[in-house]
Formats: structure tokens, sequence, C-alpha cells
């Protein structure tokens, strides 16, 4: 609230004109470099989008055949991490399978975020009884454990990647609608949107031009944790063996395989996939919290 | 109250004394040097106001006053209350000093208390953090701090919630809750500016009284000028973080020797009364507007209720106004008199439960969407809030362009981008801040702004409301100054919301005064407020301080022998 006192009838314009828009972003990128964490957390992503895209042109491996003569190795200088009980060279099975954590987690995550925003924005926009009807669907939907909804659907069918893609986005899309609906409740009666309202502008027009871009930080922050809820998510069921079936794997599948073998003392075919889901899920958590800090300071301006 | 407890203060000398006070904060664009300088010094029983614009520093003067900075601030030079100095000293010293040496009281007395403790027992709270006595004996003084700032039915008050309490009852609690240890220094930070003005001038009346009673030093701190002259003693003008004069408020407030004190008392719109010697018609351009041109916005016997059932507020009632092609028509009134829902009606906001708008001669209710959509190409809004006026995420060239794109959609970026200078020119503010963002821009620099945006697509009508409230007044009267121009240039009438009768009366040709839903008086703006006809009228306007002090005694003591003249008939 600093009204500058200007002194003349005109006040000047002291400060460069160009650097405007370029200062808010680059400040919120400072202010995101300054979270330690956020930083850490943006490299190790990083590192497993590129160890699992990249890493197999690099150390290429045989993840279809089975080959019983070098089944439960030991790791060495051959197989970095072992191989598995079929004969897959762990390391390579690692990249293998987060090929499948990351897309599906990223494309479940996203389209959750989509989902939820769309029904959260349209909830608190309209108001009245049509935002206590979508809100209670919202409500509803929270009250049943999002993981019960997944298990039901896999034990009726087996789904591919996209059916799972699908499933996940459409289970986990409560939370960011609500968050979604509590920041459109406070834009929209904003004077800026009074004022478009007042002029004649159309809803579609304050809620895709105003509403939307003014919630980027809350949908941004909500997309990222969304991720990380998702590589979990298929985490679990794969876990409990619904979720993509052999030879395709994914971590959190390669860790119930691992477990079987747990009191043979294989411990590489657990510690490195476990560690891997740990990993993303905290860094894709430690972004959106460097997101936040970051967004701070283009919201208030 | 215990004698043993009085507060320590030195026989003679002044309560507060401040030393060549100087004030910066650290932030991350470097240290920002916000006080500089200042020496001032208030004696027991008397009021010293601390005015100037925002961002002048006078709240930080308060606040390094009573130990109170951020702790990103560092203080030097020195400031003693009661001869402790309090620069440097440690969190246990200020605090036996604070609630009972010094105390502070507010703006905004909504939060100023806590909402989940009755105020009670937030005054006996006060109470005894500095004196050992009994819950029941500090309940007890509560009750009688409630009925000496003049709460009706203390001991039942009492046990009230802050939100059982209308906001001046709220203000007065904070004063109880300041005066409860009897000190010899009062703080006062903007006391009455959000209040409504009858309320603001029993809020002064009290805290006068108190003063006066009890030797109380005052520090009052404020923007508004007749508040000062209503109840200072002396005045310190504060600009740009130093002391520009001190003086008698009689002479800084008369006879300002400072170049800004002058500036700053030019700028402030002054309210005419009745019997003083004034031009008949306050606004020039009264004569220009014909009486009965084209109406522009007619509300017919509008009414409008939110919520139903019992919990249902009527907020309208039976309302009716025209704005006529041309003129300025003032929509004043107190808070929740129902000025700013009238004014959402006529933008059709907000359906009317009954009654008839019609916006350019055709009746809102009964257009379709996309008509009234296009009728409303002719409407240009303006509203309160300088920072939520503006999307911030927009540079001011697309907020500017805003309704180009929703009403023009053939033209073409060129063609826009020259009408959004074009309109820029006109409220005279440099093409380039089209690039910048809104943040980048002072109150002022943003509330024309929305104005060149209300503009752009000239409209027949402009609603603005309460566009200057948030501003300063040097501020205020450059973009009133460009509305009125850029008015007489477009022709376009003006629907004129606000709560500052002085800015009404400059600015409007006619006025419409409300209260409670309903309209009490309208008319020529000249007839109304000079010789208004309804008794809550003159009220109002004999509440309004005028920057004169010696005007403003006479008017305070006229106000109060008619306010009780009032009482008498109304007891008899």
């Amino acid at each position: 609230m600093s009204t500058v006192i200007q002194p003349g009838r005109t006040p000047g314009t002291t400060t460069p004109a160009k650097s405007a828009a370029a200062s808010g972003t680059r400040l919120a990128v400072r202010r995101f470099l300054r979270h330690r964490l956020a930083v850490v957390g943006l490299g190790v992503v990083v590192f497993f989008v590129l160890f699992c895209f990249a890493g197999p042109l690099v150390y290429s491996t045989d993840q279809t055949h089975t080959l019983l003569h070098q089944v439960n190795l030991a790791p060495s200088g051959t197989h970095w991490l072992g191989t598995d009980a079929v004969g897959h060279d762990e390391l390579g099975r690692l990249m293998y399978g987060g090929k499948v954590s990351l897309i599906v987690g990223l494309a479940a995550g996203v389209l959750a975020t989509v989902i939820g925003t769309l029904w959260g924005a349209a909830a608190g926009y309209a108001g009245g009884w049509i935002d206590a009807v979508m809100m209670r669907v919202v409500d509803a939907g929270i009250a049943i454990p999002a993981l019960f909804i997944l298990l039901v659907v896999s034990a009726i069918t087996t789904p591919d990647l996209g059916g799972l893609v699908l499933i996940l986005g459409f289970v986990s899309w409560l939370v960011p609608s609500r968050l979604v609906r509590a920041e459109t409740l406070t834009l929209k009666n904003r004077d800026y949107i009074l004022t478009l309202r007042a002029i004649g502008g159309t809803h579609a027009r304050a809620i895709t031009r105003h509403i939307l871009p003014n919630s980027v930080s809350t949908i941004a922050v909500a997309a990222t944790f969304q991720i990380a809820d998702a590589i979990l998510l298929v985490a679990y069921v794969s876990y409990l063996g619904l979720g993509v079936q052999p030879p395709a794997t994914d971590w959190g599948g390669m860790l119930s395989v691992g477990l079987t073998a747990a009191y043979s003392g294989y411990w590489w075919l657990i510690l490195p996939p476990g560690l891997a889901i740990i990993l993303v899920v905290w860094a894709f958590n430690a972004i959106g919290d460097g997101l936040r800090d970051a967004f701070d300071v283009r919201g208030r301006g | 109250m215990t004698a043993d407890q009085s507060p320590a203060a030195p026989a003679a000398g002044p309560i507060l004394r401040l030393d060549d006070l100087g004030v910066v904060f650290t932030t991350q664009s470097g240290e920002v040097p916000a006080v500089s300088g200042v020496s001032l010094s208030v004696d027991p029983g008397e009021t010293l106001a601390l005015v100037g614009e925002s961002g002048s520093g006078k709240s930080t003067v308060a606040l390094a006053a009573m130990g109170l900075l951020a702790g990103n601030a560092r203080a030097t030079g020195s400031a003693t209350v009661a001869g402790t100095e309090v620069i440097g000293a440690g969190e246990t010293a200020l605090a036996g000093l604070r609630g009972r040496t010094v105390s502070m009281v507010f703006q905004e007395p909504a939060t100023a208390l806590d909402p989940l403790t009755r105020v009670g027992k937030q005054i006996a709270e006060v109470l005894r953090n500095h004196r050992d006595i009994s819950a029941k004996d500090a309940a007890a003084q509560a009750v009688e701090l409630l009925r000496r700032v003049g709460i009706p039915e203390p001991d039942k008050r009492a046990s009230a919630y802050p939100f059982q309490l209308s906001g001046g009852q709220r203000q007065r609690v904070v004063i109880a809750m300041a005066i409860a240890n009897e000190p010899a220094l009062l703080i006062a930070d903007e006391p009455t500016t959000a209040l409504d003005v009858t309320v603001q001038a029993e809020i002064l009346d009290l805290l006068r009284r108190l003063a006066a009673e009890t030797g109380t030093g005052v520090l009052l701190v404020t923007h508004n000028m007749g508040v000062v002259a209503d109840f200072a003693d002396r005045v310190a003008v504060m600009y740009h973080g130093e002391i520009v004069e001190t003086g008698p408020v009689e002479d800084v407030l008369l006879r300002p020797s400072h170049e800004y004190t002058r500036r700053l008392l030019a700028a402030v719109p002054r309210l005419s009364v009745a019997g003083e010697d004034v031009p008949e018609t306050a606004p020039a351009a009264a004569s220009s507007a014909p009486a009965q041109a084209e109406p522009v916005v007619e509300l017919d016997d509008v009414s409008v209720v939110f919520g139903r059932g019992r919990g249902a507020v009527r907020a309208l009632d039976g309302v009716s106004l025209t704005v006529r092609h041309g003129e300025t028509l003032g929509l004043v009134g107190e808070s929740g008199s129902g000025k700013s829902t009238a004014s959402r009606v006529a933008l059709g906001l907000i359906r009317p439960t009954q009654g008839t708008v019609s916006l350019f001669g055709t009746d809102l209710a009964r257009t379709r969407s996309r008509a009234r959509r296009a009728l409303r190409s002719g409407i240009g809004v303006v509203l309160q809030d300088p920072v939520a006026s503006l999307d911030a995420r927009m540079t001011v060239g697309e907020c500017v362009a805003e309704p180009l794109r929703v009403h023009r959609r053939a033209l073409s970026a060129r063609d826009r981008q020259k009408r959004v200078a074009a309109v820029l020119d006109r409220v005279r503010l440099p093409r380039d801040v089209a690039r910048r963002a809104p943040r980048e821009l002072s109150g002022g620099q943003r509330q024309r702004v929305s104005l060149a945006r209300a503009l752009v697509l000239e409209p027949r009508l402009l609603v603005a409301d309460e566009p200057t409230s948030a501003l300063d007044v040097s501020v205020q009267e450059a973009v009133l100054d460009v509305i009125s121009e850029l008015q007489a240039e477009l022709g376009f009438a003006c629907l004129f919301v606000s709560h500052d009768l002085a800015v009404v009366q400059h600015f409007a040709q006619r006025v419409v005064v409300m209260r409670a839903g309903r309209v009490e008086e309208q008319g020529d703006t000249g007839t109304t407020l000079l010789r208004p006809e309804t008794d809550y009228t003159r009220r109002l306007l004999a509440a309004v301080p005028v920057p004169d002090p010696v005007v403003q005694r006479s008017r305070r003591a006229e106000r109060l022998t008619t306010l009780a003249a009032g009482r008498t008939e109304a007891t008899a």
C-alpha cells in the first residue's frame, strides 16, 4: 500500500520501462533458487529423467529375454546393480521401470490438476447451488479412498499404460479442485473482475483471462504434489501386482518382486527401486515448496 | 486506581521526546531510509498531531516511539518516554513501559481486538498485565472503563464479543484498553480513519475529554487536516521522512510557512458551510448541464434484498434516482447506507429484487444477455481500491485494452495500441507506462490507469465508486481534475459514489444522500449541502471537520449544543 507522493501534477516515470515484466520473472526465479531444497529437488528430477530416458542409450541392457544363467547375481563389474530373478540387469531395469513410473506419474498428475482446476474454477465462479452440488461431489469422492477405487478397477480389468493414467487422473483431481475453488472465491470479487463484468465482459473471459492466470501459483504447486502422489500411487498398485503387467514394469513392481527375495539377502533388488521412489517423490514435493515461495512475490504486486 | 502503581512520570518536562530520530529499513533492494532527523516533544496534557501523506514516515515515528518497529528496521538517535530511553532498550524494559506509561490506539478497531475474547476480559487482561489485582477487581474496573469511554450499559456490554459491537463501539473499547493503566502518553495512529464522520466526531470528542481529564499527552498520527484542526494543539508536518514544519495548530493550518504544507492544505477539499462567505453555487459546471437532459441511467423504486428468510437484509428500499447526460450525480452516505449497492444495481451487477433499472433508455431486465453486454459497452467503471482494480498479471497496456478486446474484437493490434496510447495521453500518463506492470505504479497512477480503461470505449456513463478515497489529498485532487476535464471534453454522465461530503460538494452538480438503504434527500449540491432539509444530512454535515481550527472550534460547539438539545428533547 505504498502510495508515493507526487509533488508535480503529472508524475514522471523514473524506472526504465523495459525491464518491468522481466524483473518480475527474474525475481521469482531468484526466490526459487534461494530455496536450496527446491534446487536440489529439481536436480534430482532432472537426473532421473536423464537416467531413465537417456540412460539406456549409454548403458543398454536386455530387458525382454529371460536369462537363467545369470539369475540373482550380486553387483559386480558387469552388472553394476546385479541381476534379478529372471536374469535382467537391475540397473537397466531401474531405467526401464522408471520410464513407466515417470510417464504415468507426470501424465496422471497433470491430468488430475487439469480436471481439478476446471472443476474448482467452475464451482467457485458459479457459486450458489451449483457450487454446493459440485463440491458435495468432491466431498463424496474424497470420502472414498483413491487406492480402493484403483484396486476395484484393477480387479475388474487390467489397464494398460493409458488406462492407468486415466484412472489415476480421475481418482486424484479432488484435492486440486478444492484448492482452485478457494482461490477462485477470493479472486472473483476482485475489483478488476467486477469492472470487466460491469462493462459487459463474458464469464469465460473472466475465468480464462483473470482467474486462472492469477491462480497459476496454486495450480503449479498443486500439480507438483499431484505428480508426487501419482508416482506413489502407481508404485502402490504395481506393488500389489495390479499395475503394469510383466515383462513391462515400474519401480513399484520391481520393489514387489524384490521383496519376495528379501530373506535371501538380495538387497540390490529392494534398495534401488525403493530409494528411487522416495527420492523422486521427495524431489517433486520440494519443487512444489520452492514454487510456492517463488510465486508469492508475483501475486502480491 | 491504586496510587502506588501510578506510572512513574517525571513531574516536569515533555512526556515524549524524540531527538534526531532516524529509521532505516533493510529490504531486498537495499537500505531504505524511512525517517531521518526527526525531533519533537509532547508535553503532558498536550496533543501533537503528526501529519503527512502516505509514505511520509509518520507511522514509523509512532512505532519507533513505542519500540514496536519491525525486525528489519534500525533506529538511530534518541526517543525517550517519561525519561526512559526506548531505542536500544531490552524487551523486558519495553514491556514494562507499553500499556502502562505509553499505549497505542490503532486504525482498524476490527483487527485490534481478539474476536474470540469478550471485551471486558480483554480490558481486564491489560489491567492485570501491569498490576497485581484480583480477576474480580479487574473485571469491575473494566466495566468502569467501558462506562468512561461512553459505552451504554457497560456491565452488559463487558460480556459482548467484538463482533457484537459497531465499529465506533469497538474503537471505544480499544481506547478503554489504551487508557486502562492511565498512561502518561497515548499514541493514536489514524484512530478515526476507518470510521464514518459522525462516529469520528464522537471518538474525537471522547479522546479530547480523556486527555483533558487525565492530563495525558497525545501523539496523533493522521492524514486528515480536519481531524488535526479539531483536536490538536500543535502540529508537525512530515514529508519524505523529515519534519518540515512544526508549530501551534492555528499557525500551521492558517499561516503555513513551508511550501509543502501550503500545497498540502491547498489540495484538501474544503466543505463549504452555510454562514461562511462562500460562492452560492460551488461546482462551476452546474449551469452547463441542462436540467432536463435525457436520463442515462434511471433507478425506479428499486429494492434489493440479500439472503432470504429471517436472515434477509434489505440493502436498498425503494430507491429512485436518475443520472442525466453530461451531469455528475454525487451519491453520499455513511458505510452501510447502500450507496455502493445502488451503484452496482445501476451497473447491472446486482439484480434488483423489486423495481426497474433502465440504462440508456432500455430496461435492463428485459434485455437478453448479448444485447445487455452490448449496452454495457457504454459504461466505464472506476472502483475504490487502486491495487485490486488492476490485474497484477497484466501489463498496464493490456489492462487498458481489455474493454477493446471485449467490445471491438475486429480491431487490429496496431489500432488497439493506438487507442491505448491516446487514452493514456488523455489521463496524462506517459505512453510508456503501457508496458509496465501495475505494481510499479503509485496509487494515483493506478487510479488513472483505471480511468483510462473506463474511458477507452468513450462511454456515455462513468460510474466511480469512491475513486479517490484510498489516495492522498494531493493525488486525489489531480485525479478528480482529470475526471472533470475529460467530462467537459467527452460529455459523459457520472455517477460518483463517495463518503466524503467535501469532495462531492466540489465535484458533483446534484447529490443524493442515502441512509440505511433509503434516499434521505436529493437536490442540487449547492442547496442540499448548504441548506439541508433533513436532520440526518444536517448532522452528517456538522460532523465533517473542516481544516480550519477557528471555524472548526465553533462548529464543534454548535454541533454539541444541537446534539444536547436533541437529547433533552428525546428524554422529555
